[in-house]
């Protein structure tokens, strides 16, 4: 597992990125995290500037971008400081030490320069002079030094490369391209590459290489994907799938905006993308396609949902099809934008004026958004019902090898709009709120369509006919059916992972907190503890047999990035003991800690 | 400022919108809803004057949707025997602007008041008129908010008295007119709820015009504000007050036509008694001027208190629209490169995992 990390202009995200495609392409089974400023170019060389990029790759399948890495790279004093604490002893540190002068160790509160008193003496030190090397590759180019001096983060990944013998033709290809209309600058980059290379080639200090194999994966073939990609994607194929355009009306807002950028690029495919005035309009935008007859979607993050609701609501009243995209970031307000956290379930769940049921569903890792975001469409098309989807900051920015699904296998979405009649008293008249019997869906009869022409609006409608109705016994039947409506949601039954079969200890999850679960019971299960983990999909409604499950094990736990949001649902409505155990710092689990929390309490129920 | 040309076909207002030759009349136009405003209000002068222009414009009711927001005149689109949304406070322009994007085939009114239009929802209405999108907004003001009985509003005259301000208000009020000049409107127009062969003349160019097309009507509210535009209603005091534009023709007014609208200092406008300055100095009315200066300087002939006040067409000029341009680029890129689902799905780095 490797950290990168430097100064936010260092281009620190490239650096990773491109090692990634390395080892993806070698085979290696892999999952990222990125962790950036929340200042866009925050001053350099200071704390709030340190901008990291860790990748976790190995021969076995991986659930998590990894807790603490096992080489660190630290372009400057202030990446040292901020990233150091989480290198285990013995681990690789490499720093640039050409950063390392009085006036930057001074900015982050060095008193004495850590590459010459004893606090490094834990780990194995490599100091390189990354910019000076790099320059001197570069002198025959005619690039001036600061340009130059740009390119050490490819020397810092041609070094890592020779480390872990990654194949570098993709690389030099990609520097190639991404800087076509510079030559120079391409030429440049690949120089600084094989430099790095060459360097850890030549050098004797680096007498130890790795040789990572290919992981065991699933047959078919791979590509390495994102979370807000895969949404997009998602977006793209329910959009063909159900033969729909799709017009997603939004406001940009970290970490959602991804999503806009991914969409707005696949206009081909029927797509409109709007980038509104703000959240409110974003929505309203989504909401007025829907009832002409396309699929609305809107993307944000929890403050757009706060902005979001009156509209969301008037979803739920006007029974259209709606998609809400919830990118979740740390709250509450402003919080922390650039931060993981799952602390909007509660807010997705009731966060409207009155009884105003949504349903909600959530991907687990970021390859899952393909899945989840088509699933979540097959609920607002079926149901005729405003969904949210909650994502969050680590998958939306995490990546992971994704099997690519065969489009001849997704599922098929197609709709049917009304075009008859349909009063229940023979007048020939068309009512918009008959329900299907099933699915209790109402009708969806767009504007256009001959003979049908009716009203709609968020004021209480009287069951079948749709007209405006004060009459109480009509409005509790109406809050009754709409409820209804949304529990009868036909969802998958949750699946639990319980290899060993004689678990006593239930774990539950949601969301990404998938990958630091799934490892830490794996670990546990090797330590010879038994334990069984169900991670929820679906959210509201929950799946069917999830209070049977519940109720199966002598203790059910439930980690979260919040302050035990999905705890207190459960609790609530299947009357079991969930033990919550929270922590909101803006980053995912760690597998390691969660190992511990497991184990403590198997051994309490065993004993 | 110029307008940047992107190339699309001039088209009508009403371009793509089906059309019948069955004949129709102002009751077809009726839903079978009860029409519930108080005895007395303007807006069922408005609805009659709506219900009784749309045949005339021929097309397939079904084409037809009325969105709007939250207040009294929000209730309209029940009454409208066509598609229609009563929808949230402020947010009709919003909603109103997904269904033109998506729809072409359709012809969107929006119809909103003081309070929605101008409050809650001034955002999405500045917006909306910016962009250009292909809707008609009716903005009914009676200068009062008559829904939660009787606050002031951002119409109402300084110092009004009213549940919310026992002592007068304080805030200086909108001039719609002004607002959706400043916001660069294609076509704006006013018009009083009593004259309903002006409000027709104004609604008729209104959806004969490609692009946002702001209606202001004044509307009396007799519960709550009762008499707002009484002066303006009076045949004598009429004359002296309202000035209404005609395109092509001097902007005159008066129980004799005695005064005129002249030019006056830098870019303004100013009334004067033709007497005194001459036919030749009078404005002739050009509301199809590119630049929103001209219709601005009209529009600051309205005085709060209704000394003065313009009607008819002010601005009318020709602008891209937004939902025409987003469908032109949906369509070139759909004739460009294939809907490849499997091609998007692979993309360019892939690896192949085979059994072993
Ligand atoms: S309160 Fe005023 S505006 Fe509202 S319906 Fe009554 S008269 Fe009309």
């Amino acid at each position: 597992m490797i950290r990168f990390a430097g100064d936010s202009g260092d281009g620190m995200q490239l650096t990773g990125d491109r090692f990634t495609s390395e080892a993806a392409a070698f085979g290696n089974d892999l999952a990222t995290q990125p962790n950036f400023p929340a200042e866009i170019r925050a001053p350099q060389g200071t704390l709030p500037g340190v901008s990291s990029f860790q990748l976790h790759f190995a021969d076995y399948d991986i659930l998590t971008p990894g807790d603490r890495p096992d080489v660190l790279v630290a372009m400057n004093p202030a990446a040292l400081k901020a990233n150091i604490k989480d290198l285990p002893k013995g681990g690789i540190l490499i720093v640039n030490t050409d950063e390392f002068n009085k006036r930057n160790l001074v900015k982050v509160g060095y008193a004495t320069n850590p590459l010459e008193d004893d606090s490094l003496a834990d780990f194995q030190v490599h100091e390189v002079a990354m910019a000076t090397i790099t320059i001197g590759a570069l002198e025959e180019t005619g690039l001036g030094k600061k340009d130059a001096e740009r390119a050490k983060n490819m020397f810092a990944l041609g070094l890592l490369s020779w480390m872990y013998h990654r194949p570098t033709e993709g690389t030099e290809r990609f520097l190639r391209e991404k800087f076509s209309k510079k030559p120079d600058i391409a030429e440049a980059n690949v120089l600084a590459f094989r430099a790095g290379y060459y360097y850890g080639e030549t050098t004797e200090s680096f007498a130890v290489t790795y040789e990572v194999a290919p992981a065991k994966l699933n047959t078919g073939t791979y590509r390495q994907i994102t979370g807000n990609t895969a949404l997009a994607y998602g977006l793209v194929a329910a959009g063909q799938q159900s033969g729909l355009p799709i017009v997603l009306g939004t406001y940009p807002i970290t970490p959602a905006s991804d999503i806009l950028h991914e969409l707005s690029k696949h206009k081909n495919f029927g797509i409109t993308t709007l980038q509104a005035e703000d959240e409110i309009a974003g929505i309203g935008a989504a909401l007025g396609a829907s009832y002409g007859g396309a699929l609305g979607v809107t993307s944000t993050s929890g403050p757009g949902i706060a902005l979001k609701s009156e509209t969301i609501g008037l979803a739920v009243m006007t029974e259209l099809p709606l998609l809400i995209i919830d990118v979740q970031r740390g709250g509450p307000s402003t919080g922390l934008p650039t931060k993981t956290e799952q602390s909007d379930l509660l807010q997705a769940m009731f966060g409207r004026n009155g009884e105003s049921p949504v349903p909600i569903v959530s991907p687990r890792s970021p390859s899952d958004c393909f899945d989840a975001a088509m699933d979540a469409v097959r609920i607002a098309l079926t149901y005729r019902t405003p969904v949210l989807l909650l994502s969050d900051g680590a998958i939306a920015n995490g990546s992971e090898p994704w099997l690519i699904p065969d489009v001849d296998d997704l599922p098929d979405l197609s709709v049917e709009f009304a075009t008859e009649p349909n009063a229940t008293d023979g007048s020939g008249e068309f009512w918009p709120y008959v329900r299907d019997p099933e699915t209790l869906a109402r009708p969806w009869a767009i504007p256009g369509t001959p003979g049908l022409q009716h009203r709609i609006g968020g004021l209480e409608k009287a069951d079948n006919t749709g007209n405006i109705s004060y009459e109480p016994d009509n409005h509790d039947r109406m809050v009754r059916l709409r409820q209804a409506k949304v529990d009868g949601i036909e969802v998958p039954d949750a699946i639990v992972d319980d290899p060993t079969g004689d678990a006593k200890v239930l774990v539950v999850g949601w969301g990404s907190s998938y990958g630091p679960i799934g490892a830490a019971a794996r670990r546990v299960r090797k330590l010879g503890l038994p334990v069984a983990h169900v991670h929820l999909r679906h959210l509201n409604p929950f799946p069917k047999n999830l209070g049977d499950v519940l109720s199966r094990y002598d203790k059910v736990i439930a980690p979260e990035m919040n302050l035990g949001q999905l705890a207190l649902l459960l609790r609530a409505k299947y009357l079991v003991d969930v033990m919550s155990y929270t922590k909101v710092q803006g980053l995912p689990f760690k597998a390691e800690e969660l190992q511990d929390v497991l184990a403590d309490v198997i051994k309490g129920v065993g004993a | 400022m110029t307008t940047i040309d992107l190339g699309l076909p001039e088209l009508g207002g009403l371009a793509g919108v089906p059309t019948t030759d069955e004949p129709q009349k102002a009751k077809d136009y009726k839903s079978d809803q009860e029409v519930r405003w108080c005895p007395g209000c303007g807006d069922y002068i408005v609805l009659n004057a709506v219900q009784s222009f749309l045949p005339s414009l021929g097309l397939k009711r079904e084409n037809i949707v009325f969105v709007s927001g939250i207040g009294c005149s929000s209730r309209f689109p029940y009454y409208m025997n066509t598609y229609g949304m009563h929808s949230i406070h402020g947010r009709a322009p919003a909603i109103a602007t997904g269904l033109a994007v998506s729809r072409p085939d359709l012809s969107v009114w929006v119809v909103t008041g003081d309070g929605d239009a101008l409050s809650i929802g001034g955002n999405h209405l500045i917006h909306t008129l910016r962009r250009n999108v292909n809707l008609k907004i009716l903005l009914f003001n009676n200068r009062i908010y008559g829904l939660t009985k009787g606050q002031y509003s951002p119409t109402s005259e300084t110092g009004k008295i009213t549940k919310s301000t026992p002592a007068g208000s304080l805030d200086h009020p909108f001039n719609p007119v002004s607002l959706a000049l400043g916001a660069e409107a294609s076509f704006v127009g006013r018009a009083l709820d009593s004259d309903k062969k002006g409000l027709t003349e104004v609604l008729r160019q209104a959806a004969e015009h490609r692009g946002s097309a702001l209606v202001e009507i004044y509307q009396n509210c007799p519960i709550f504000n009762d008499g707002a535009f009484d002066v303006l209603k009076d045949a004598d005091d009429a004359k002296r007050r309202i000035i209404n534009l005609e395109h092509g023709k001097p902007i005159t007014f008066g129980v004799d036509g005695e005064y005129g609208v002249v030019r006056s200092g830098f870019a303004g406008l100013e009334v004067a008694k033709i007497s005194e300055v001459g036919m030749e100095s009078v404005v002739v009315h050009d509301a199809t001027l590119e630049d929103p200066s001209y219709a601005f300087a009209l529009s600051r002939l309205s005085a709060q208190d209704l000394s003065h006040t313009v009607t008819g067409v002010f601005r009318n000029v020709k602008r891209t629209t937004y939902d025409d341009a987003a469908r032109d680029q949906v369509e070139k890129a759909k004739a460009a490169k294939p809907a490849d689902l499997a091609a998007l799905l692979r993309g360019k780095d892939t690896w192949t995992v085979l059994s072993d």
